[in-house]
C-alpha cells in the first residue's frame, strides 16, 4: 500500500519549463501532465503518470504500448468515462478549448459523442446485442439533436451507414449486430461515432479484432473519413505496422509514462528509446533479412501498483547498467533527442520534434542502435 | 415460430399424459381404501362393496383411467350417485366433498390466482428494483441494506413471516381483517385487504432471491462494453442504465420469474395454510389426506399445466428480449 507521493527524485519535473521548438496553438486536443490513479483494494494504481501530447484537427496521433501501459486509460480519461468515485485525475485535458478535467459530469456528457467520439476494439461486444444497428446509430444522433425527428435520425443513420461503405444501408439499418460480419460491425461502429461530426475521434485498437485484409480496409476508411471531416484522430494500438500506415505522430507509452514521442518518420526510422527498439525488433520485417531472429523484449510489463523505481523499463532494458545507477534511481524526463543532458526537461503538450525519456546519452543511443538493432535488419 | 408452438404443444401434451398416469398409479399404490374412509362406522362389507361399484373403483385400472381422460375431453355420464351427466372438461366427482371436482376447482383456483399474481408483481418490482439500486449504489449503505434485506428474506420461512405479520397487523394493531378470500369482482377493497398479508409475506421471501440475482446481473452488465459505448455516445445515465443495461441484465431474471410464478400458481400450500385461506394448494393437500382421487388428479394436472405454460412463456419472452434467440 503506497498512497504517498513517490520520492521527489523519482519524479519528472513537476513544472516543466520548456524548450518547445514550435508550439501549435491551434491543437484541438491538448493533454498536459495527465495523471490517472485508481484506488483499488491492493493499492493505488498509477495508470497514467504525467503524460502530455496534443493533436490538431486533420492529424493522427498513434499511441503505442503493451497492455497496461496506460494508453486506453488515457483515452477513457479524455472522454471522462472513468468512475469518479474510484479515480483521481489531475493535469489538463483541453478539448476544443474546454477544460475537461474537473468539469461537471453533465457538461462532459454533452461533449461526448458530439465533439469527441470513440471506436472500441471489439465491435461485437461494443454494440448492444438487443437493439438494431440502425437504432443504435440513430440514438447517438438524437442524443445531441433532441429536436430531430425519428425519421430524420433514421435517414441520417442510413446516410452514415452508406458513407462507411455498408451496402444496402436501408436494409442493414434494421438488422442486429449479430447479423453483421466483423468488418461490417466495425464500419457500423465508425458510422455511429461519426454521426455527429466529432472533431476528435479516439480509436482504441480498432482493427485488432479483425482479419488482416479487413484491417486495411478499416484503416483506409478512417483515413478517408478524416480527410472528409477534418477530425483529429487518436489511434491506440500495439501494432507498429498500423501506426506506420496511418499516424502522423507517435507516442510510445510504458508503465503509464511517455517514453518517446515524435513524428512517425522519426520514431519508426530513428527510434531512440530501448523500449521502442524492442517493439520494432519484435515485428518481422519484409525488407530485412528473412532469417534474422526476432528480438522479443524480455520480461513482463510492470505492475502499475508497484512500478520499478527510476526508469520503469530498467528491469527489462539491456542497457540499464550503462547509466551509472541512474536508471535504477531517477525517472528520466522526456526531453528532445539532441539535448545534451537531462537537465533540459521537456513535457509540454505542444512541444514538437523528437522527444525521448532515457538516461543514455544521444551519442551512446545512436551507437547502440546502429550496432545492436539496425544491423539485425529491423529498421525499415 | 408456429412450428415452435406446435412442437411445444406436443411435448406439453406428452408431459401432462405422463403426469396423469403417474398420479393415477401412485394413488392406487397407496395402502388405503378411499371408501372405508368415507363410510360411517359399522358399514357392512356389502355396503362398502356397493359403494365401490357405484364409484367405479372395482373396474380395471386401465378402464378407470380411460374413463377419466375421456371425461376431460368429451365429458361423461357418472351415474346418479355422482351427479349424473358431467360436461367436458369433466374432472370427475369428489366422493369426499360430494360435488363435481370442476366446481371445487372453480372455487379455489381464483383464490390461488388472487394470491400469486399480485404477489408476483410485488416481488418482481421489489426484487429487481432493490437489485438495480444496490448495483448502482454498490458499496454504499443502500447496497448493504439491500443485501441485508435479501439475506433476511432468504433465511426466513413463510410460516414465521406470516405469523409475525398476522400478529402485528391483525391481532395487535387491528389494521387488517383476518385474512380471507372475497372475489375481486364482488368487492375489490375487501379482496385486497383480505389478501395483502399473503402478498407481502410471499413477496418478501421471493424478492430476496430476485434482489440478489438482479444485483449480480446488473453489476456484470455494467462492465460490458456496450454500456461503455452507450456512455461514450453521450447518453444520460437514466437511459444508459434503463435502456441499455437493464434490458440485458433482466434476461435471467425473466427465466427464474417464469418458473417461480408457474410453480406458485400450482398452489401455495404453506401460504394458504398460514393465512387460513382455501386455495388450490390446500385443496390438493386435503385431497391427498382423504384419498380423494378425482381432486388429486385435477389439482396435480392443473399445477402441471401451469408449469408447462410458464416454460413456453419464458421461451417466448426470451425471444422477444434477445433477437439472437431463434425459436424452432
Amino acid at each position: 500500500m503506497d498512497s504517498s507521493d513517490p520520492a521527489p527524485s523519482g519524479k519528472p519535473d513537476d513544472h516543466p519549463t520548456v524548450p518547445a521548438q514550435r508550439a501549435n496553438e491551434d491543437a484541438y486536443l491538448r493533454v498536459s501532465d495527465l495523471r490517472v490513479r485508481f484506488d483499488t483494494e491492493d493499492g493505488v494504481v498509477r495508470a497514467v503518470d504525467g503524460v502530455s501530447f496534443a493533436v490538431e484537427r486533420g492529424r493522427t496521433l498513434g499511441i503505442v504500448g503493451e497492455s497496461g501501459s496506460g494508453k486506453s486509460v488515457t483515452s477513457l480519461a479524455i472522454l471522462g468515462l472513468h468512475d469518479p468515485k474510484r479515480t483521481t485525475i489531475t493535469g489538463e485535458i483541453s478539448v476544443g478549448g474546454r477544460q475537461v478535467v474537473g468539469l461537471a459530469d453533465e457538461e462532459v456528457r454533452r461533449l461526448r459523442g458530439r465533439d469527441m467520439a470513440m471506436i472500441f476494439q471489439d465491435p461485437l461486444s461494443a454494440l448492444h446485442p438487443y437493439y438494431t444497428v440502425g437504432r443504435q446509430i440513430a440514438e447517438a444522433y438524437r442524443v445531441h439533436h433532441p429536436k430531430a425527428s425519428r425519421r430524420a435520425a433514421r435517414q441520417r443513420a442510413i446516410d452514415m451507414l452508406d458513407r462507411v461503405g455498408i451496402p444496402q444501408p436501408a436494409r442493414r439499418f434494421d438488422q442486429y449486430p449479430h447479423e453483421f460480419s466483423g468488418g461490417m460491425r466495425q464500419r457500423a461502429m465508425i458510422a455511429m461515432s461519426l454521426v455527429n461530426d466529432p472533431a476528435l475521434l479516439i480509436a482504441d485498437e480498432p482493427t485488432t479484432a479483425l482479419d488482416v485484409t479487413v484491417q486495411a480496409q478499416i484503416l483506409d476508411l478512417l483515413a478517408d473519413l478524416q480527410a472528409e471531416f477534418h477530425s483529429a484522430i487518436i489511434l491506440i494500438t500495439h501494432d507498429l505496422g498500423v501506426v506506420g500506415q496511418v499516424a502522423d505522430e507517435v507516442l510510445v507509452m510504458y508503465g503509464g509514462r511517455a517514453v518517446e514521442r515524435g513524428s512517425v518518420e522519426q520514431v519508426l526510422r530513428a527510434p531512440q528509446h530501448p523500449y521502442t527498439w524492442g517493439l520494432l525488433s519484435s515485428v518481422p520485417s519484409l525488407h530485412g533479412d528473412a532469417d534474422a531472429d526476432l528480438l522479443p523484449i524480455r520480461g513482463n510489463p510492470p505492475s502499475l501498483i508497484n512500478l520499478p523505481p527510476g526508469c520503469a523499463f530498467h528491469p527489462r532494458c539491456r542497457y540499464a547498467d550503462r547509466t551509472g545507477g541512474r536508471s535504477q534511481s531517477e525517472v528520466p524526463a522526456l526531453r528532445p533527442v539532441d539535448a545534451a543532458d537531462a537537465t533540459d526537461a521537456a513535457g509540454l503538450a505542444e512541444a514538437t520534434g523528437h522527444l525521448v525519456a532515457c538516461h543514455l546519452g544521444a551519442a551512446e543511443r545512436a551507437a547502440l542502435y546502429a550496432e545492436d538493432i539496425a544491423s539485425v535488419g529491423v529498421a525499415r | 415460430m408456429s412450428r415452435f408452438l406446435i412442437k411445444r404443444l406436443f411435448s406439453a401434451t406428452l408431459t401432462l399424459f405422463a403426469v396423469s398416469v403417474l398420479t393415477f398409479l401412485m394413488f392406487f399404490a397407496l395402502p388405503r381404501d378411499p371408501v372405508s374412509g368415507m363410510c360411517p362406522k359399522n358399514c357392512s362389507p356389502e355396503r362398502l362393496e356397493r359403494v365401490r361399484d357405484d364409484l367405479g373403483l372395482n373396474d380395471p385400472l386401465v378402464s378407470q383411467y380411460a374413463g377419466y381422460m375421456k371425461g376431460i375431453v368429451t365429458g361423461r355420464d357418472l351415474g346418479s350417485a355422482q351427479g349424473g351427466r358431467c360436461d367436458a372438461p369433466c374432472l370427475g366427482w369428489s366422493y369426499v366433498s360430494n360435488e363435481a371436482v370442476s366446481d371445487t376447482i372453480a372455487r379455489v383456483l381464483p383464490v390461488t390466482l388472487s394470491i400469486v399474481i399480485p404477489a408476483a408483481i410485488l416481488w418482481l418490482l421489489l426484487g429487481v428494483g432493490l437489485g438495480m439500486v444496490s448495483a448502482l449504489r454498490r458499496g454504499t449503505w443502500v447496497d448493504r441494506a439491500a443485501i441485508g434485506f435479501s439475506l433476511t428474506g432468504a433465511s426466513l420461512q413463510l410460516y414465521f413471516v406470516g405469523a409475525v405479520l398476522l400478529l402485528v397487523f391483525v391481532y395487535n394493531l387491528r389494521l387488517l381483517p383476518v385474512p380471507s378470500y372475497t372475489s375481486l369482482f364482488d368487492n375489490p377493497a375487501k379482496w385486497a385487504s383480505g389478501l395483502v398479508l399473503a402478498w407481502v409475506a410471499l413477496a418478501f421471501l421471493f424478492s430476496a432471491i430476485y434482489a440478489r440475482l438482479s444485483r449480480a446481473q446488473m453489476l456484470e452488465t455494467l462492465s460490458e462494453d456496450f454500456v461503455r459505448t452507450a456512455r461514450a455516445k453521450g447518453l444520460a445515465k437514466p437511459k444508459v442504465y434503463g435502456r441499455h443495461a437493464l434490458r440485458a441484465a433482466i434476461t435471467p431474471v425473466v427465466t427464474i420469474a417464469g418458473l417461480d410464478v408457474g410453480g406458485a400458481l400450482g398452489g401455495t400450500v404453506i401460504t394458504e395454510t398460514t393465512f387460513g385461506i382455501q386455495g388450490l394448494g390446500r385443496t390438493a393437500v386435503d385431497a391427498v389426506r382423504s384419498g380423494d382421487l378425482p381432486t388429486i388428479m385435477a389439482t396435480v394436472l392443473i399445477a402441471a399445466v401451469f408449469v408447462v405454460l410458464a416454460n413456453v412463456l419464458v421461451d417466448l419472452l426470451y425471444a422477444a428480449i434477445d433477437p439472437r434467440v431463434r425459436l424452432r
